[in-house]
């Protein structure tokens, strides 16, 4: 699944480790879900929504 | 910034801490099988109430070893969860498939030997084990 989870954490200026502790997952995990190789669960990709201030469908295409 | 590390890191130690101990679970779990297996023949020559005692406590480190596993598991996130479930299910499948094969073999007379239950317990430990490092390969 593409995302713009790298985009939005490179606007702020975190590492994927701040958005991992952020998100409560593991690095790799992040890393995982930015390469679209992991697709997140609905409670992870509405937390990350709620983090960014954004809808699901803004960061995640179907 | 430090104190989201420190969070990370308490977080890391804290999935490292439950895997050491499940680790010694596991350990704890093998000695425990080799002392029912070999206790009556080499230690106790056969005393009942040792042997049934030898017995009880691989049984009891064996359920002490699964909720081991059970809060491992609980800590991981959702992608080293997804790993550790898939990784399980093949070396389930595979335990179960090739385990009632081996059973054939000797009933169909294809072999002489007796089937070990060793053997399955090693072939899905190491089913489990391909299927870990596969997983985690896949989301690199």
């Amino acid at each position: 699944m593409k995302n713009r989870l790298k985009v939005l954490r490179a606007e702020r200026d975190w590492t994927q480790a701040q958005l991992a502790n952020e998100l409560e997952v593991s690095r790799q995990t992040i890393n995982a879900i930015e390469k679209g190789k992991f697709d997140p669960s609905l409670p992870l990709a509405f937390k990350a929504a709620r983090l960014f201030d954004l809808s699901i469908e803004d960061i995640f295409e179907g | 910034m430090n104190k989201q590390t420190s969070v990370i890191n308490r977080r890391d130690a804290s999935t490292a801490k439950n895997a050491t101990r499940l680790m010694i679970w596991a350990l704890a779990w093998v000695l425990t099988t080799a002392l029912a297996a070999f206790g009556p023949k080499v230690i106790w020559d056969f005393h009942t109430g040792l042997t049934i005692l030898g017995v009880l406590i691989n049984v009891g480190v064996g359920f002490g070893m699964i909720f081991a596993t059970k809060r491992h598991l609980q800590r991981l996130d959702e992608m080293h969860q997804k790993i550790f479930r898939d990784a399980a299910v093949l070396s389930l499948g595979v335990g179960l498939v090739i385990a009632s094969s081996y059973e054939l073999l000797e009933d169909i007379q294809l072999i002489t030997a007796q089937p070990e239950i060793s053997h399955v317990i090693i072939l899905m430990t190491l089913t489990f084990l391909v299927g870990m490092i596969a997983g985690h390969r896949k989301y690199r």
